[in-house]
């Protein structure tokens, strides 16, 4: 009697884990699925990776908006729909790899927007150009990374190489600037940014001086910026700290002429800096967005667009335009990136045999009156 | 190394330095309290402090508007003045409620020292996001459009509209000293000259004495000691508003993880001056502030944190109790 109960109870188990399992199983395939259009329709999803939360959760947030606008868009009349899906690396190198693995593990997803930042890229170029998915990062401008060889990675905007050469220029040529300080906030985009600017100033260059991303009291740093008589200030960073150092620094009665790159190029510089923020240039590889598109934004995602949104539609929308010339192995999605020459929101869009685009112009974003003006920007030559 | 720029300009330093110094002493006067009723480390402190440069954030926004605006000292005092109140009010709250949710239930039913700390830590993380989240808590109730100006962009910093620009009072050497600067530190030492004064001389800081003491004897004797726990709270939480309006004078912005940073310099600055010791946590404060300038100036603004530990590690292998190591039981009336 014993021994048929306990047979009894195994049997339950088994069926009971088997049922389970089967769940388990047919969830996954419908799993994150809005793509299920018609009969002949295989799921598939675009991936981001980036930011969502933590400190530059802000920016990923922008580029999920710019892709969630080309999916929609995308999705109202087409047989096949795509579906989004978002993994969040919070920024950082160390958790992007973890979701890098899921990613490629995941056959249903086509193409990847991303990863966000630098590091993360470095992090997981590895991994997706073994996979062979292809992926276009909207913002990662470090230059290393596409000297990698990954013949996957790509990326719609100008690297820090082309960035930082243009932004010394115009410290030197346009502010006629002669003690420039460099500073920077230790991250591969910043120090890689602030390096290029400083190698290409020269003998303009009077110093340099690392800060730490959240710190927030820069007084050693502004000390040491009128200590060297500079009249302009090259950061290399993101937008908080600079604002914060530019609202010191003029705090502290300096007089000079402050620069930053495109991490700081984003209307939060001057809520940041308040008044003191009047006067300073903020370089971005991106042209303005056409005038309609922030609208689109708001109206499909209820978010404004911001730094970088504009780069994500434009990387969405290669890979879509993709699947609708009937791409859809990994291999031949690649090789139409590669091939890609189009009009982005951002500019003119083409890749070179390393993954960079071919064009890109940077831009000089000027802070006039207590805002970013983000549609006059002068093209630096 | 650069020593010769430390050398030049150690006038600048040294008073930017106190200054910054004055708000972490500020802070590690809540650590140090609590530690000397409760022998626990608060590790909420930190979004007390939080709590408090919101509050003051909120005030300019709802008395001045959101419009920028650069404005001398003079004519920013009487706001300061209301921003201070405001923020002392909501960080003693935030403190209370700290006291109430992640203490109290805990003490009351005897469980391990350990097990506060780690409730205290849970507080902490909760109450950063329900920062970072206010955005959706406002919508749950159907605010979100009144108050966007409150909410919108919760995970960003947050600037005080209002940036207040330093004059020149008097000059040591060629360096001109800031009235912001003066305004920060003299403020500061006239609040903790005051809660040395409050917990020596009225006989609620007498009760709290005797509970750090020995809390057995003084229940003996008839202090109140859940009262005296939750007014240390208070004091603890209206020191974090009094450092959070000063915070908000010389840095101006603010964010829903601003507090941790701060908070592991504060607590430093207490560990560094004797933990429990009033006394010990100004003169910790004020001395992690000018270490970290110098830190900063000598070897680059990369290497200040390093510079602040390694002395605080040099100092605890001389006087392992701190610099002033007295406790606050032991203090003298």
């Amino acid at each position: 009697m014993i021994r048929i109960t306990r047979t009894w109870r195994i049997g339950v188990a088994v069926t009971a884990a088997s049922l389970s399992l089967a769940a388990c199983g047919s969830s996954d395939n419908s799993g994150g699925g809005s793509s299920s259009g018609g009969g002949d329709c295989k799921e598939q999803n675009l991936a981001f990776l980036g930011a969502l939360t933590g400190d530059a959760g802000a920016l990923g947030v922008n580029m999920a908006n710019g892709i969630q606008l080309a999916v929609d868009e995308y999705n109202k009349d087409a047989k096949c729909k795509v579906g989004f899906k978002k993994f969040d690396s919070q920024g950082s190198p160390d958790k992007a790899p973890a979701l890098a693995t899921q990613i490629v593990g995941d056959k249903t997803i086509v193409g990847l927007i991303g990863p966000g930042f630098s590091g993360e890229s470095l992090a997981t170029g590895k991994t997706f150009f073994e996979s062979g998915l292809p992926s276009i990062s909207p913002s990662a401008t470090n230059v290393t990374i596409t000297q990698q060889g990954w013949t996957t990675w790509h990326r719609v905007i100008g690297n820090d190489e082309a960035q930082g050469k243009a932004d010394a220029k115009y410290l030197t040529e346009t502010v006629g600037a002669k003690k420039v300080y460099v500073v920077d906030d230790a991250q591969d985009y910043s120090k890689g940014l602030a390096t290029v600017v400083k190698d290409s100033l020269g003998a303009a260059a009077v110093g340099s001086d690392e800060i730490q991303v959240k710190q927030t009291d820069m007084s050693a740093t502004v000390t040491k910026i009128t200590a060297a008589g500079a009249d302009a200030v090259f950061y290399g960073g993101y937008y908080t700290e600079a604002g914060l150092l530019v609202k010191q620094l003029r705090q502290a009665g300096w007089k000079g002429t402050f620069m930053s790159g495109d991490g700081a190029e984003d209307p939060s510089f001057v809520k940041v800096a308040g008044a003191a923020g009047d006067g300073a240039i903020l370089s971005a590889p991106a042209a303005p967005a056409p005038a309609d598109f922030a609208g689109k934004v708001k109206e499909d995602t209820g978010n404004e667009a911001g730094l970088y949104t504009t780069q994500s539609y434009d990387a969405a929308n290669i890979f879509l335009d993709a699947l609708k010339a009937g791409k859809t192995e990994p291999k031949d999605i690649n090789d139409f990136i590669n091939s890609y020459s189009g009009d982005g929101v951002s500019g003119p869009i083409s890749f070179d045999d390393k993954g960079d685009i071919k064009t890109s112009t940077i831009y000089a974003y000027m802070v006039k009156n207590g805002a970013l003006d983000t549609e006059n920007p002068t093209p630096i030559k | 190394m650069d020593f010769s720029f430390l050398f030049t300009n150690i006038v600048e330093l040294t008073i930017t330095g106190l200054a910054i110094g004055a708000v972490y002493s500020l802070v590690a006067l809540g650590y140090t309290m609590v530690y000397g009723v409760l022998q626990l480390i608060n590790f909420a402190h930190s979004e007390v402090f939080m709590y408090g440069t919101f509050a003051v954030a909120w005030v300019f926004v709802f008395l001045h508007g959101t419009v920028p605006v650069t404005q001398s000292l003079g004519s920013t005092i009487g706001l300061l003045v209301v921003a201070l109140l405001a923020a002392m009010a909501l960080s003693a709250a935030i403190a209370l409620v700290i006291e109430r949710v992640a203490y109290r239930p805990l003490l009351k039913r005897g469980a391990p020292r350990l097990m506060a700390l780690i409730s205290a830590i849970g507080a902490s993380f909760a109450l950063s996001e329900l920062m970072g989240l206010r955005d959706r808590v406002v919508g749950w109730v159907g605010l979100r459009d009144n108050l966007d100006n409150y909410v919108s962009k919760a995970r960003d910093t947050y600037s005080n509209p209002v940036t207040i620009q330093p004059d020149t009072v008097f000059h040591v050497g060629s360096y001109g000293v800031k009235n912001v600067d003066i305004m920060v530190i003299v403020a500061a030492l006239l609040m903790m000259i005051a809660l040395d004064q409050f917990v020596r001389r009225t006989r609620f800081g007498r009760g709290m004495r005797a509970v750090a003491q020995d809390p057995d004897s003084a229940a003996l004797m008839g202090v109140n000691a859940s009262r005296i726990v939750r007014g240390t709270f208070v004091l603890g939480g209206m020191m974090a508003g009094a450092a959070a309006t000063l915070y908000m004078v010389k840095i101006g912005s603010t964010r829903q993880d601003s507090g941790f940073i701060l908070g592991v310099k504060a607590f430093t600055a207490a560990v560094l001056g004797g933990i429990g010791n009033l006394r010990g946590a100004l003169v910790g404060g004020l001395i992690l502030g000018v270490a970290e300038n110098y830190g900063a100036g000598i070897f680059g603004t990369q290497w200040k944190d390093v510079v602040s530990f390694v002395l605080l590690i040099l100092i605890l292998l001389v006087r392992p109790s701190g610099l002033l190591g007295e406790s606050l039981g032991k203090a003298r009336a």
